[in-house]
């Protein structure tokens, strides 16, 4: 975990800082450098040394890296306003795009999920590894668009892109989110519902399955008391790949749907060249996506005792 | 096409060879919807191949007066985009790019998945950990920024999203061949093999790479279709091939905005993108469904 850490940051510190075009440029970028060369010169140096741009690569990530620990991810070069700032008004817009997604995707996940596995290689079952194939095969944008088109334009129900604040309309904010989250839980589903049916037919062929029909318990008894939690290790552990994952990954349809999350502060930030925007960003991310992880092993522990955290050494 | 082929070719042979498992021919048991898949990509690749030799309009020549042109009719089969570009036209063209890096940068990933995938099954130990915390560095990184921010800065050429998409599409492929490789690394054939004096560089070659290959090559199919959508997303995010050349992910991004008044210039190439990448993934989920059940037969 340690070593990951250091390689990601390190990787996006040096992804803005090795190539071509430094935040010089973007704060410079205004102003018409042909009339006299000289003093754009000077200028570019002068901000350079101010920002700390003219030291080595090294020296600077390691200044950056003691800041980040204790909270602090720099200021903005072109909005001037701190890092942590922006995250921290940018983030709660994707975590609330992201639970709704994650609610849609396991409403339709568990159910169906349940009964394929049930119905094992039934028309039914046949009839949804068909469906999912195809999901998964639709890119982000072409469902985004497709349902924008039924919604939006011909039925005129939802709203095709915006944003209001949670505080200011409940109402019209919670409108906002339904299209985007329905399309990033209609494209995980495929995925839960494929790892829960496989994971599901192998436990109901365990033996303490047979035993619990033998003894005249229900089928939903027996599924939810003695076989959804074994069954659901997988899940889990797709889910929280998924939601690490997700964080940044829903930067196209947070730009489709013009939600101001993460993905899209990133966006812009790429745009104007604002280096420590995106380095925090993404470090973030990272640190999120490997906080998640240690997350879902701690969860193992809960739902299965046999497991002791830390056990998975193996797995990659 | 050539490499599913070719995959395909050999993958059949093996199955002949091996005799006696089965009872019908090769090419019935793959299936009636495997061979419409393939169809589907021969016949994009083909228009793609011949495109500037073939009958059709420029993609490039605009017309006013044509504006949003209605599909079949006047000539244009699948109807005109915005500034009245002959839209069949544009998708033969866009399938141009799509293509290229469909048929590029997951082999990129594959050369790179199994050299690092193939070292870290075999030798294990710290050259494995090592290779661990690359492959996981690589999974935490938000990889559509990390492409988003290489491509902004190196500028957004084909060959810079070849190498930028191959590079992140290793870790599948890495995985595959590191788990094929501690498989076959303790069979009988390697330990055979190394009593001989076999040196570590011929005992991956000679003896675990064809056995590791296999899985991997179904795999890249399947990145095959990975990378079209990833194009698309970067063309429709505006950090694609800039214009005026036609791609699929372009189209598609500049028709969304009058989505309500011509949704044909949205929709048809939407659906094009849809099927092709369905057919790369269907092409490639048959062929890894054949080399699991041969891993299965040993």
């Amino acid at each position: 975990m340690i070593p990951v850490f250091f390689l990601v940051t390190f990787a996006s510190f040096a992804l803005l800082n090795v190539l071509p075009g430094d935040a010089a440029d973007a704060i410079l970028g205004g102003v018409d450098a042909t009339d006299n060369p000289a003093s754009m010169e000077e200028a570019r140096q002068a901000i350079r040394e101010e920002l700390g741009l003219d030291k080595p690569i090294i020296v600077r990530y390691f200044s950056w890296l003691g800041d980040v620990v204790q909270g602090d991810f720099g200021q903005s070069y072109v909005m001037s306003i701190p890092v942590t700032e922006l995250l921290l008004e940018r983030l709660p817009v994707s975590l609330e795009l992201l639970i709704f997604a994650q609610i849609i995707a396991l409403s339709i996940a568990l159910p169906i999920g349940i009964y394929s596995a049930l119905h094992a290689d039934k028309a039914f079952d046949r009839g949804v590894s068909a469906v999912t194939f195809a999901i998964v095969a639709a890119p982000p944008f072409v469902l985004a668009i497709i349902l924008v088109f039924f919604f939006s334009v011909t039925w005129q129900l939802l709203p095709s892109a915006g944003w209001v604040p949670i505080d200011e309309d409940l109402g019209a904010n919670l409108r906002f989110y339904i299209l985007p989250s329905l399309v990033i839980g209609i494209l995980e589903a495929p995925v839960l519902i494929r790892v829960l049916r496989v994971d599901m037919i192998a436990t109901l062929q365990e033996d303490y399955i047979a035993l619990a029909r033998a003894k005249g318990m229900s089928t939903r008894y027996i599924l939810f008391r003695h076989a959804m939690r074994p069954s659901s290790f997988t899940l889990v552990t797709v889910l929280g790949l998924q939601l690490g994952f997700l964080i940044s990954g829903a930067v196209i349809i947070e730009q489709i749907f013009a939600l101001p999350g993460m993905g899209k502060l990133i966006l812009e930030a790429i745009d104007g060249r604002d280096a420590l925007v995106v380095q925090g960003a993404v470090t973030f991310i990272a640190v999120a996506y490997v906080c998640i992880n240690l997350a879902v092993d701690v969860f193992y522990a809960i739902l299965d005792p046999r497991v002791t955290v830390g056990d998975r050494g193996g797995r990659r | 096409m050539s490499t599913a082929t070719t995959a395909n070719g050999r993958i059949a042979r093996r199955k002949m060879a091996q005799a006696g498992d089965a009872q019908r021919p090769l090419w019935i048991r793959l299936g009636f919807v495997f061979w419409l898949a393939v169809f589907w990509v021969a016949l994009i690749t083909f228009g793609a191949v011949f495109a500037d030799f073939l009958p059709f309009a420029d993609p490039l020549k605009t017309n006013l007066s044509k504006t949003f042109h209605p599909i079949g009719q006047d000539g244009f089969i699948l109807g005109a985009d915005q500034i009245g570009r002959d839209m069949l036209s544009r998708i033969v063209h866009g399938a141009q790019i799509s293509l290229k890096l469909a048929f590029t940068a997951p082999f990129i990933s594959l050369v790179l998945g199994v050299t690092l995938g193939m070292c870290a099954g075999y030798f294990r130990g710290r050259v494995d950990g090592a290779i661990g915390i690359f492959v996981d560095s690589i999974l935490a990184f938000p990889n559509i920024i990390a492409i988003m921010a290489i491509l902004f800065f190196l500028g957004p050429t084909l060959i810079n999203m070849i190498l930028v998409l191959g590079f992140f599409g290793m870790v599948g492929d890495l995985r595959v061949a590191r788990a094929n490789t501690i498989l076959y690394g303790e069979r009988e054939f390697v330990i055979a093999a190394r009593a001989q004096g076999a040196s570590h560089l011929r005992i991956m070659f000679k003896e675990l790479l064809p056995n590791v290959i296999i899985p991997v090559l179904a795999l890249a199919i399947i990145g095959m279709s990975r990378v079209i959508v990833i194009e698309g997303i970067l063309s429709f995010l505006g950090v694609g091939l800039p214009p005026p050349t036609p791609t699929w992910g372009k189209m598609i991004s500049e028709g969304y905005s009058e989505l309500g008044y011509a949704p044909h210039v949205t929709f048809v190439p939407a659906a094009v993108m849809f099927f092709t990448i369905l057919s790369f993934n269907l092409i490639g989920d048959r062929l890894r469904t054949l080399t699991n059940a041969r891993a299965g037969q040993i």
